[in-house]
């Protein structure tokens, strides 16, 4: 018995067995599919990789820009934080989420969208208007980088996870299913095996057993017969044989 | 895995940072006050950053890097996926890509 190696607990029989093989093909069309799969995430997580290191050294340029003309409106204009601080009620640029499907992973892509009116109309009506417009501009396509590289990000942790997971998956199926299924294939195969051997050594000995009691049975018939001819014989030589007295009347 | 629900409510931007990156940043037009609520702050804050990640209306959180280093195991610590935590620099600090938590990770995953 192949007692190697850890197997499902079932009972050995034909059916099991084709159970199992069943099973084992479900198992390797998984594993392969699932590496696949593997493979597909890890192309994609590569190239997002490369798309946030670019993204993240762009946006340092970006926000130094946007940086420069804020202290040019402030130069201009005085301080505006406060006045600005206290006027934002309601957000104007918002964000929402798209979604992209990468191998059965629904990966989610920010998009920022402008809603309602500009809040700042009277922000800068003494002086510095022009400049606070182009301030706001600039810190606009600033955020617009920012978003772009959230959704990057975003996408970098959520594949980080779905691809850790898939390999696990593809290990396990690799490391413990395969081989947990195909002992028990070998178990079940030799046990099935005993049980003909079994078989076989026993319909061999009924054979033998049987064989024996014809050739008793044969002897016995023979014995008897010889015994019949030989009654027989005796007899019809007695027939012959026989000196009968001369009955006398 | 996440939801869809998990971020379909999330338009907000939110911002932790110092006076100047917050004004700018409010300026372009990401700020949202609701009631005592607010999605900003100047100067830094555990309890604000804890409380931004856990809002269920923000999807980014964007945090100037010199207070991101200051609460670092914090947003180390930071793995969902949302509210996304971006490290921006700020003008009085040289922004330094070797601190940032995610490139740190992407350095991890690909060879020191």
């Amino acid at each position: 018995m192949s007692g190697t190696g850890a197997r499902l607990n079932i009972f050995p029989t034909r059916m099991a067995l084709t159970l199992m093989k069943s099973k084992l093909k479900g198992a390797q069309t998984g594993h392969s599919l699932l590496k696949r799969k593997s493979e597909a995430l890890t192309k994609r997580f590569r190239a997002i990789v490369q798309k946030i290191d670019e993204a993240k050294r762009k946006m340092g340029k970006v926000m130094q820009v946007a940086s420069f003309s804020l202290a040019e409106v402030t130069y201009i204009a005085g301080d505006i934080s406060y006045q600005i601080q206290e006027s934002g009620k309601t957000a104007q640029l918002r964000v929402r989420t798209k979604q992209e499907n990468v191998s059965g992973v629904l990966l989610p892509a920010f998009e920022s969208y402008m809603e309602g009116g500009n809040v700042f109309e009277l922000t800068g009506l003494g002086r510095g208007g022009q400049q606070i417009q182009k301030c706001k501009e600039t810190y606009i396509k600033a955020v617009e980088t920012l978003v772009e590289l959230a959704s990057l990000q975003t996408a970098f942790v959520i594949l980080d996870e779905v691809i850790k997971i898939t390999n696990r998956r593809v290990n396990a199926i690799e490391y413990v299913i395969i081989p947990k299924i195909e002992n028990t294939i070998k178990y079940i195969l030799s046990e099935l095996d005993e049980q003909d051997r079994e078989e076989f050594f026993r319909l061999k000995k009924v054979q033998g057993k049987k064989k024996k009691e014809q050739q008793t049975n044969e002897a016995e018939r023979e014995a008897t017969k010889n015994d019949d001819i030989e009654y027989e014989a005796a007899e019809s030589m007695d027939l012959l044989e026989n000196n009968d007295e001369d009955i006398i009347f | 895995m996440t939801s869809q629900t998990a971020y379909k409510d999330r338009n907000f931007i939110a911002v932790i940072g110092d006076e100047d990156s917050v004004t700018g940043l409010l300026l372009a037009g990401i700020g949202h006050v609701e009631g005592a609520k607010k999605n900003f702050l100047v100067v830094d804050s555990k309890e604000t950053f804890i409380e931004f990640t856990k809002r269920k209306d923000i999807a980014i959180v964007l945090i100037n890097q010199h207070i991101a280093e200051d609460i670092r195991q914090l947003v180390d610590d930071h793995d969902q996926a949302f509210p996304t935590v971006l490290e921006i620099p700020s003008k009085d600090h040289q922004y330094d890509p070797e601190k940032d938590s995610v490139l740190k990770r992407v350095q991890r995953l690909f060879g020191e």
